[in-house]
């Protein structure tokens, strides 16, 4: 099947039907639902991670064409398509260098990051770091679930010591990756950690990192009903304890950092450390000071500039 | 191809002379090659300089070679007239190639000649005395002797030394030109100047790096994003464009390596940026799985790879034709992309803007394969050559209403958008985020029209077929959008010279002195464009070929074998070299000698310079 759409017949119904601009609509939690439903197996976490953000942007009161949600692959990058946001589905381990070039190509988007912890903390591990020390202006939502699920259950960079995976029948080796400290010393301004199980802690959680003007990094316990028998919604129920409750001060890093190490029978969920004093990347960079989002700029440049950087050369 | 690259000569006799300085890096090399390059490009002559280095800041041996005419000057040529050897190692390597008829301009404290060649002048400097305790000037006394040989105004002299000096200050401009004087004296009274004198033409030329060629195309084009990680030779692309970035607009980063450049690029180009990067061979090979989503997504990117001498680390400093496969294999999987080959500085800088018009129309990946040669290379170019206001065709964009007075695209539509449509043209109308009533996802993984993946639960072998043949669909026609290469040169030439990119001018030089010193008639056939190729055109004019030399920077012939894979045609015989320097012409003469006394029909040359 063949059509024939052209850009020139997108312009000629380029009216809205009712006559009102896009951004005057109010939204619900309905505006963020997606063309398709998703695709995870029943019990999985990440369906409460996607409700959360769907609640969290429509309380925010964002328009759906004003956010990107980019991801990389794994069985919880798969979330875009199920949000009513623009999306985009990039490679393994890439989404935040993706989100970078969009953030700052158009920084008056709101961007969010999703993916699982073998995405990011694995492949993407560099790209981790270094948009953490950036400070780009965006949320990191991993979808931690200590297993790669959709390559059926290898071992995770969030793996415990010792469990069994395919990869690792006789037990893993290696020592996990602890998202919390790592973020904290590598830069990123906002760093939670929620548990898909709380979902009004979470939304709560995910609304302060939309709203955080820097990078946030919210880990969300989201555990894998197949092919992780360990951390399972039981094991994390017992575990889990919220920052609130014990009075934790976010702006306290030396204490977030204590807090961030804390791991076995009491688990801390919250947010450990934000600082709301640096300057996000976009910020920083005076090219976006005026003139609006870079993609949207006439381009090319004037004769007068063209003659100067001629003169240089001469 | 050819284009206006030989434009600025006159009628005066043909007047062509090389300069060759030679030290260890660290001895300042650059400076005097840099005042002497301007100088002759004021005058109007035309250059082009290439300096032999290697991968280290201090040490080793540097050779500069600066060659200028008022004829074209398409190579670093083959000999030299006057050499600056600034170490006894530099004197000790090429004393013996010098030509009779040549001069060597040392220090005659500091470096011995030996063995010289007969006819070979000696100029030995007594520096300390003409610079009077100005180590730092023993450069500007060279320069000042040769210009005095080649009878160049101290006027000349006087002015560049302002302009390369004047941020020093006042005290070393005039330290610098009371040692120009002295030495440009010194060299009137002892030495013999040549028997020509360097013309000075009514128009002066610019003098650019290919890199830097390629930053000001970009300039031109519209690049609002360039993101680099630094990788010889590439690198003057990214120092370009930073020095420039701010007054102009331009967002620059450089990110952690260049598997994170090229999915920022993507990033920024999907939000509706051009954006750019250049790299090397090895940063190249990071990108490639990036550059196929750049396919798969169908956001347009441009790339440039400027290749050194590989595999591996390689030879950072060295140049080759070796990454042609790479770039045609790059990444997994079937999909569009342009693939073109600039033959010159000049050409750099006019490809890059037409690549980009080419991306946008056509919603794919544009990779520009350049080399050492061209990039690091300097050349002067003639200011008009450069269409620095070049149209702009970004194809079927949707922007945000009102957003950009110039985009007819511009509005809103509510539920009728497809992202990834499948017309008949196979071009799909791009929305950019932030549009209201066009929100989708553009997903690396197989999708429907409508952006949705079908790549694992939903998959479905007719819809896979539909967005393959739609993507492909695209270039039926893009080779109308692109020149055919044309044959220079006689039709009934006793061979033709198949050649791609960098190699045009020194294959165009090698032809003209095979003609005139050796009453040899070869014609040139020299293909830019790559991806898509011209098959039916090449083929055609090479049906009516005598001989087909395919001659190129590479040990295996990729080129050869890329001919060979879209035409069926096997080249007659070939010419190549892989030792990590550039062709020089007679090397090409020497080939095309060999090949057409049927000596060999795989010729390699050796090259004589030990650099």
């Amino acid at each position: 099947m063949t059509t024939t759409t052209t850009a020139a017949d997108i312009v000629e119904k380029s009216i809205i039907s009712n006559g009102i601009p896009l951004s005057n609509v109010e939204v619900t939690r309905d505006s963020y639902k997606g063309k398709i439903d998703p695709d995870w197996c029943p019990g999985c976490g990440d369906f409460g991670v996607l409700t959360a953000m769907q609640k969290a942007l429509s309380e925010l009161g964002k328009q759906p064409h004003e956010c990107i949600t980019i991801s990389g692959i794994g069985c919880s990058s798969n979330l875009p398509g199920f949000i009513n946001t623009y999306g985009m589905h990039t490679l393994h381990g890439r989404a935040l260098a993706v989100a970078t070039g969009m953030k700052m190509a158009n920084h008056e988007l709101t961007v969010m990051v999703t993916g699982g912890d073998g995405d990011g903390f694995g492949i993407g591990g560099n790209h981790f770091l270094h948009t953490m020390r950036r400070n780009v202006d965006l949320t990191y939502i991993v979808m931690d679930n200590q297993i790669y699920g959709l390559t059926t259950g290898q071992t995770s960079p969030t793996s415990a010591l010792g469990m069994e995976t395919k990869s690792t029948p006789e037990g893993n080796l290696e020592n996990p990756i602890n998202p919390m400290p790592l973020a904290m010393v590598g830069g990123a301004t906002f760093v939670a950690r929620a548990y898909t199980g709380q979902q009004a802690h979470l939304v709560d959680i995910l609304k302060q990192a939309i709203s955080h003007k820097g990078f946030s990094l919210v880990d969300v316990f989201s555990p894998c009903v197949t092919y992780n028998k360990d951390n399972t919604y039981q094991w994390f129920k017992a575990r889990v304890k919220k920052l609130e409750d014990s009075g934790h001060d976010r702006t306290d890093f030396h204490s977030a950092l204590d807090k961030g190490y804390m791991w076995g029978d009491e688990i801390p969920i919250g947010v450990f450390w934000q600082r709301e004093d640096l300057p996000t990347l976009n910020d920083l960079e005076p090219v976006l000071d005026e003139g609006g989002p870079l993609a949207y700029r006439t381009l090319g440049i004037t004769k007068t500039q063209s003659d100067s950087l001629m003169t240089e050369m001469m | 191809m050819t284009k206006k690259q030989d434009a600025n000569t006159d009628s005066k006799p043909l007047v062509d002379f090389a300069v060759g300085i030679g030290g260890a890096a660290g001895q300042g090399i650059a400076t005097p090659g840099n005042i002497l390059a301007r100088i002759f490009a004021r005058r109007g002559l035309n250059l082009n300089a290439y300096n032999a280095y290697q991968s280290l800041i201090r040490g080793g041996h540097t050779f500069l070679t600066i060659r200028a005419s008022n004829g074209p000057v398409r190579s670093m040529g083959d000999s030299l007239d006057v050499m600056v050897p600034l170490n006894q190692d530099t004197m000790d390597r090429h004393l013996g190639v010098m030509p009779s008829g040549s001069s060597v301009i040392y220090d005659e404290a500091k470096i011995t000649p030996e063995n010289t060649p007969e006819g070979v002048q000696l100029c030995p400097l007594p520096i300390k005395e003409l610079i009077v305790g100005n180590k730092l000037a023993a450069n500007t006394v060279a320069v000042a002797v040769i210009l005095n040989m080649l009878g160049i105004e101290f006027d000349d002299l006087v002015d560049a030394l302002e302009r390369i000096f004047s941020r020093k200050g006042k005290a070393v401009v005039e330290s610098n030109m009371e040692i120009a004087q002295r030495g440009y004296d010194y060299a009137a009274d002892n030495f013999s100047a040549f028997p020509y004198k360097a013309p000075r033409l009514s128009k002066g030329l610019a003098v650019v790096t290919g890199n830097e060629a390629t930053g000001m195309g970009a300039l031109a084009a519209g690049v609002k994003f360039y993101a680099a990680y630094p990788m010889s030779p590439s690198t003057g692309v990214l120092m370009y464009i930073a020095q420039h970035a701010r007054e102009l607009g331009v967002m620059v980063r450089q990110v952690e390596d260049e598997i994170g450049v090229m999915n920022m690029v993507i990033g920024a180009a999907h939000a509706g940026c051009r954006a750019m990067c250049a790299t090397s061979g090895g940063g190249f090979a990071l990108m490639t799985e990036a550059i196929g989503m750049s396919g798969m997504i169908e956001t347009p990117i441009v790339c440039v790879d400027v290749q050194r001498a590989g595999p591996a680390t390689g030879m950072p400093t060295k140049t080759e034709q070796g990454d042609l496969w790479q770039l045609l294999g790059a990444g997994q999987g079937d999909y569009q992309k342009f693939i073109v080959a600039p033959v010159s500085q000049t050409d750099l800088f006019n490809t890059i803007p037409e690549l980009f018009n080419l991306t946008d129309r056509y919603q794919c990946p544009g990779l520009v394969l350049s080399d050492l040669l061209i990039s690091e290379g300097t050349s002067t170019v003639d200011p008009d050559d450069l269409n620095w206001q070049p149209d702009i065709d970004r194809g079927q964009m949707i922007f945000p209403n009102g957003s950009t007075s110039d985009n007819p695209y511009g509005g809103y539509n509510d539920n009728d958008y497809l992202r990834y449509v499948n017309t008949e043209s196979g071009i799909s109308p791009r929305a950019v985020p932030g549009v209201p009533g066009h929100i989708h996802v553009a997903a690396s993984d197989e999708h429907d029209e409508d952006g949705t993946l079908i790549s694992d639960e939903f998959t479905n072998p007719h819809k896979r077929r539909m967005m393959v043949e739609k993507r492909a669909r695209k270039m039926d026609t893009v080779l109308d959008a692109i020149d055919p290469p044309e044959l220079v040169g006689p039709n009934d030439g006793a061979a033709t010279l198949v050649g791609f990119g960098s190699t045009w001018g020194v294959v165009l030089e090698a032809i003209e002195k095979l003609a005139s010193e050796n009453n040899i008639v070869v014609n040139q056939l020299h293909i830019k464009w790559i991806v898509p190729f011209h098959a039916d055109a090449i083929s055609s004019v090479l049906a009516d070929s005598q001989k087909i030399i395919i001659v190129e920077n590479n040990y295996s012939g990729q080129f050869a074998r890329y001919l060979r894979s879209e035409t069926g045609i096997k080249g007659d015989a070939h010419i190549r070299k892989y030792d990590g320097e550039p062709f020089m012409p007679h090397h090409i003469v020497d080939g095309v000698k060999a090949i057409l006394a049927r000596e060999t029909d795989l010729y390699v040359p050796t090259h004589e310079m030990m650099v």
